[in-house]
């Protein structure tokens, strides 16, 4: 019962919110629609028991994907308001387009039901949650290759750096040493000024 | 602890790598002679640790990796010719630099992939060690970003690299799909069933295609004239030794670790890449007024003889092949040294061929080693460089491929061509201006090194090389 609730709850919010997505007339409500809907499908997913797509589906189109949308479309001085003036000169285009989805969508779900392609290739019942297999194999069966997955996203880091990064003249970074040695003795002066003589500085 | 022995040299690059990164965050422009001397270092202290475990422990971290003499004999090779990398660019990134200091760190780096590499027996190493390698290289390759050549480089060797890297994964997806596992003896058990299905054999086809490409071998050799020529010197000497020997063995171990009972499926697309690459690596490296582009279908060349001892298939052509790499870095690290000397009077490179020109009465002893390097790279008998060319004709011969051998001697006579034409050029022409010298001792004692030992003198280490390259080879079969 529950189950239940909490399924139409998610899947009502994520067509909602999908929906939002495309009748947002600000390109960044559109966006913060597009998280709610991503939030929505995570829950979809933890729902169907498959917890790493959905913490997947969180830390990467939420994290990462959604949030570098949302920078371009800030940052991008884009009028939107050109954009859609072609709407019907593009609609037959986007109805084709989506009618060949719809038809596939329908095509899955009958061949989902005709059974496994191949016999016996059933994915046995897991003993395990599958983020905690997945942990496992990682850093048991798979270490060697993932310490090395590490080094390459460091060597990316390094990449970006070296090909981007310049010294410039004009920056004024922080002197860390220098600000801590301040103290007030040397940093405040007290002063008293007598009544109506002013101050001097 | 004894569970990390075998591994002990790519964890000495790793750790030293790391350190060396946050060190050169710090240092000034003068201290990144330093760090590239600790990398230098670094790279001999790993090569001294291939000695032990690490050449004969055997399947490690559940079959990802093997230490075994295949991959000791490889990484032998690698470590020096990076280390030959480092020191090249020394007193060459200082100026007009900012990130001197780095260069070596990714140098590290890569060679921790490189030497994943040549010892991975599962599809997931391999492609995460040629990843490794590759990702440091499309950086070094747009290194001095300022310049424009350099950048385009870059940018042509990456976009290029990621979509070989995207065949090669496509490839390995089709093996993994068809035959459940990603291990180089399971390939080859589903490969031992009977005929292969068309599905391995897609994949078996993508898989070569992405490591022709990191190769350079003929059809996916487009980008390596326009990166060598673009890259700054010290990073074509580097993609032209480290990377190339690694990507060669890496070939040589999927095909017959992997592929060895569909040899003759993958034998005709390396016996065409091998012919393609040497006649088109000779003809096409005639018009060239570039010497690094000229260096660049040498290597292209090059890696075509190579693959005629991979064509053979049998253990003698496995070690030919090996052999051939070890002469074909000593060859070429010191050609590209040498032109790395080329400076004209303001110290900035000069590349054009033109610039040559009677070379051997400005700087004799500079012309002499140029002279001795490309004679060895043509092959021409009483120089070094004909005997690794001898031994795969006579591996392909042995296995019964006299018709390859025979093109291949065909291809090396035509591409002698234009190395005697640079010997013409420095020896036969009139002076042209002369460079300005270059005061880099240790340089200077490498290419000395490298000319002895592809002079003459070297058919002294046929015996003990040999030998090696032999026990190194059988370790595959």
């Amino acid at each position: 019962m529950i189950g239940a609730i909490a399924f139409y709850l998610f899947a009502t919010l994520t067509i909602a919110s999908s929906i939002a997505v495309i009748f947002a007339r600000n390109p960044v409500h559109s966006v913060l629609w597009l998280i709610l809907a991503f939030f929505n499908a995570a829950g979809l997913m933890l729902l169907v028991g498959a917890e790493f797509i959905a913490m997947l589906l969180v830390i990467v189109y939420v994290g990462a994907v959604a949030v570098l949308f949302l920078f371009v479309v800030m940052m991008l001085d884009i009028d939107f308001a050109s954009l859609r003036s072609g709407f019907t000169r593009n609609l037959p285009f986007g109805i084709i387009v989506a009618l060949v989805l719809l038809a596939e969508m329908i095509v899955a779900v009958f061949a989902h039901r005709a059974g496994p392609m191949l016999a016996g290739s059933e994915i046995p019942a897991a003993r395990v949650p599958n983020i905690v297999g997945i942990g496992q194999m990682l850093y048991s069966r798979y270490l060697f290759a993932f310490e090395l997955a590490g080094l390459i996203l460091l060597v990316a880091m390094v990449g970006a750096i070296v090909l981007t990064h310049r010294r410039r003249g004009d920056t004024r970074t922080p002197k860390a040493w220098r600000q801590l040695r301040r103290h007030p003795g040397t940093a405040i002066d007290l002063v008293r000024p007598g009544t109506g003589e002013g101050m001097k500085l | 602890m004894a569970r990390f022995a075998p591994i002990l040299p790519e964890i000495i690059l790793a750790i030293g790598g790391l350190v060396l990164m946050i060190a050169s965050a710090f240092v000034t422009r003068r201290g990144a002679g330093l760090i590239s001397w600790l990398a230098v270092a670094l790279l001999i202290a790993a090569t001294v640790a291939l000695i032990g475990a690490p050449s004969h422990a055997g399947p490690l971290f559940d079959g990802l990796v093997v230490a075994d003499l295949f991959a000791s004999f490889g990484k032998a090779v690698i470590f020096p010719a990076a280390a030959v990398a480092v020191i090249a660019a020394h007193g060459w990134f200082e100026r007009g630099t900012e990130h001197a200091a780095e260069y070596a760190v990714l140098i590290l780096f890569a060679a921790v992939g490189m030497s994943v590499m040549v010892s991975s027996t599962s599809l997931i190493s391999l492609y995460v060690g040629l990843e490794l390698n590759s990702l440091a290289g499309y950086v070094l390759a747009s290194y001095r970003r300022h310049d424009e050549r350099s950048a385009e480089a870059g940018l042509k060797y990456f976009v290029l690299g990621a979509l070989a890297s995207g065949i090669l994964l496509y490839g390995i997806s089709l093996l993994y799909g068809f035959t459940g596992t990603t291990s180089f003896t399971g390939v080859a058990a589903a490969f031992g069933r009977g005929a292969p299905t068309l599905g391995l054999l897609f994949g078996l086809v993508f898989l070569l295609a992405g490591i022709a490409f990191k190769i350079s071998a003929v059809p996916f050799h487009m980008w390596t004239p326009d990166v060598y020529e673009g890259a700054p010197t010290p990073v074509t000497t580097f993609f032209a030794t480290a990377p190339k020997v690694a990507s060669v063995l890496l070939g040589v171990r999927v095909c017959i670790e992997a592929l060895g009972p569909a040899t003759d499926a993958w034998r005709q697309i390396v016996i065409f890449a091998a012919l393609a690459s040497i006649f088109l690596g000779a003809i096409a490296a005639y018009g060239q007024t570039n010497i690094k582009r000229l260096l660049a279908y040498s290597s292209i060349n090059n890696v075509g003889f190579a693959l005629i001892g991979l064509a053979a298939g049998t253990a003698q052509g496995a070690s030919s092949v090996l052999f051939y790499m070890t002469v074909y870095v000593v060859m070429t690290a010191g050609a590209f040294l040498c032109v790395l000397w080329m400076r004209d009077g303001d110290g900035e490179p000069i590349e054009t061929i033109a610039s040559m020109s009677g070379l051997s009465q400005r700087q004799p002893g500079f012309a002499f080693a140029m002279f001795i390097f490309m004679f060895s790279l043509a092959g021409v008998p009483p120089m070094f460089g004909f005997w690794p060319k001898l031994l795969v004709f006579d591996a392909a011969v042995a296995s019964g491929y006299v018709a390859l051998a025979v093109a291949g001697i065909l291809g090396a006579v035509i591409g002698a061509y234009y190395y005697l034409k640079i010997v013409k050029v420095m020896y036969l022409d009139a002076p042209a201006e002369p460079y300005s010298r270059v005061r880099e001792p240790v340089q200077g004692a490498l290419v000395l090194f490298a000319a002895v030992a592809v002079s003459p003198l070297g058919y002294l280490l046929i015996g003990p090389l040999g030998s090696l390259a032999d026990r190194a080879a059988e370790t595959l079969f």
